[in-house]
């Protein structure tokens, strides 16, 4: 269940982030979070907002205020599945979807992200496996991440691994572009900037 | 009439039966495709965790080269890549700025992209260029006997879609409708199936798939019938665990529209990869013959 706000005893104001606001609605995406009325219209469409920490209205909650160290260390976005029942419900047009990438971006960067959250191990392999490849070869991302996350489940999911194989759906030689200079080149430039 | 085509990777590897299937109809048909030469990753919804402008320089790169063809449209059948497609030309009309950076990188390369090509899908160009009338001259066998709904999945229809009504969508139960096969009434059809979260919560996973599953049974269905590989692959990787979990027999074949629509003008079942489904029963596969 989600926790009480907020989970310390008690959070002095100095201790707040009061820039992390402006930061997510300075990026694209983010320009229409201050509009939120807290309607909760996100959360009660979310099909996983009752397995979340802080549900999606909570998080537009903390943001404003400047619960950066909350925000960044929930589940929450994490566990959106990026299906826009909340983006194309909100009655105050917030990209609530794309301010779950925001999160994710700054964890990302800033290394600050819930321990043990598989979702960050896809996120990094399938970045990794795209600048080398060019492609995804999903039989391969997924036994890398089931590695990295335990290698009991690995054991566990070697059934369907076997099975997705002899269906062919798992291909042996993984996918890879022929020009592969050309993206690397594309993606290093964004780099120096 | 010629199309450009990107298929994306999962039907290189998970949904190849969907590539499979695609394929055979469209040769059926008469739709000539020309697949995107060198084509890359779209990044799915997981690269936008990690980067705005490498995202949309990713998804750029593939509408570039298709420009530099002569392009002006894509299709394609990956609902993940359409989503990522027209994300990306929102964004870059929205955001100037990111469509200079954009450019920017893509010059290195010597590529440009405008923004402006239109992103397809094959449900809107097969009931909206009018190639119903074709499908139904190619129909040789009728399959009345079967009853099935239609599961459209999220993004397709969220946040952007033009060319079906992203509240209760019809163009795959047309589509359906034509080989004879009794599409029933499925309000689920726009429900989340969990994505890539069933592997981060399964007990969550089992549950969302489970009611999907307990739905189509319910109204009577013989298969349901979707359009995405994700969902195809979440509905049906589990239902054992599922049916031992709720102690209740939902299990259902999952087939892609395409493979409806094949089987209807009698291609064979290998050729449409219907062999790589994992819930098919040899009872079902008998029945399809």
């Amino acid at each position: 269940m989600a926790q009480e706000l907020p989970n310390k005893s008690v959070i002095y104001e100095r201790q707040l982030d009061v820039n992390f606001a402006d930061l997510m609605q300075s990026m694209p995406g983010g320009e229409n979070l201050r509009r939120c009325i807290q309607c909760g219209t996100c959360s009660a469409t979310c099909p996983f907002s009752h397995v979340m920490d802080y549900t999606p209205r909570k998080i537009i909650y903390l943001i404003r205020e400047g619960f950066k160290e909350e925000v960044m260390s929930s589940f929450t976005p994490w566990l959106c599945a990026s299906c826009f029942s909340c983006r194309v419900r909100c009655p105050k047009e917030i990209k609530i979807t794309d301010l779950m990438y925001l999160i994710k971006r700054e964890a990302i960067k800033n290394n600050h992200y819930p321990p043990k959250t598989p979702i960050v191990s896809l996120t990094k392999e399938s970045v990794k496996m795209i600048h080398k490849n060019g492609r995804i070869s999903e039989g391969y991302l997924m036994g890398i991440v089931l590695l990295k996350v335990s290698f009991l489940k690995l054991l566990r999911m070697s059934g369907l691994g076997l099975k997705m194989l002899l269906t062919g759906r798992f291909p042996l030689i993984p996918e890879k572009i022929k020009r592969h200079g050309e993206l690397k080149k594309i993606l290093a430039f964004s780099n120096k900037k | 009439m010629k199309y450009f085509y990107y298929p994306g990777c999962s039907l290189r590897g998970m949904g190849k039966a969907y590539e499979e299937s695609w394929l055979k109809v469209c040769q059926k048909i008469g739709i000539h495709l020309e697949e995107i030469e060198d084509w890359n990753c779209c990044g799915s919804t997981t690269y936008l965790g990690f980067d705005e402008i490498k995202s949309l320089v990713l998804v750029s790169r593939n509408l570039a080269m298709l420009e530099k063809e002569g392009g002006s449209e894509v299709i394609t059948p990956c609902i993940a890549c359409y989503y990522l497609f027209n994300r990306t030309n929102h964004n870059l009309r929205d955001y100037p700025q990111l469509k200079t950076e954009t450019n920017k990188m893509l010059q290195e390369v010597g590529l440009t992209y405008s923004g402006n090509v239109k992103v397809r899908h094959p449900l809107d160009v097969l009931v909206n260029d009018g190639w119903m009338e074709k499908i139904s001259q190619n129909i040789e066998k009728r399959l009345e006997r079967f009853k099935a709904v239609c599961y459209y999945g999220c993004q397709l229809l969220r946040p952007y879609c033009e060319f079906d009504n992203p509240k209760n969508p019809k163009n795959m139960d047309i589509l359906v409708s034509l080989t004879g096969v009794d599409v029933l009434d499925y309000p689920l059809k726009t429900k989340c199936c969990g994505a890539i979260i069933t592997s981060n919560i399964p007990e969550k996973g089992l549950e969302l798939v489970y009611v999907l599953l307990k739905e189509a049974r319910k109204r009577k269905a013989d298969f349901i019938v979707v359009t995405c590989p994700l969902c195809q692959f979440n509905l049906e990787f589990q239902q054992e665990k599922i049916m031992k979990v709720y102690e209740e027999d939902v299990g259902l074949p999952i087939l892609y529209y395409t493979q409806v629509l094949g089987l209807a003008m009698g291609i064979s079942l290998k050729e449409l990869g219907i062999t790589r489904c994992l819930t098919l029963t040899p009872e079902f596969e008998r029945s399809l013959i």
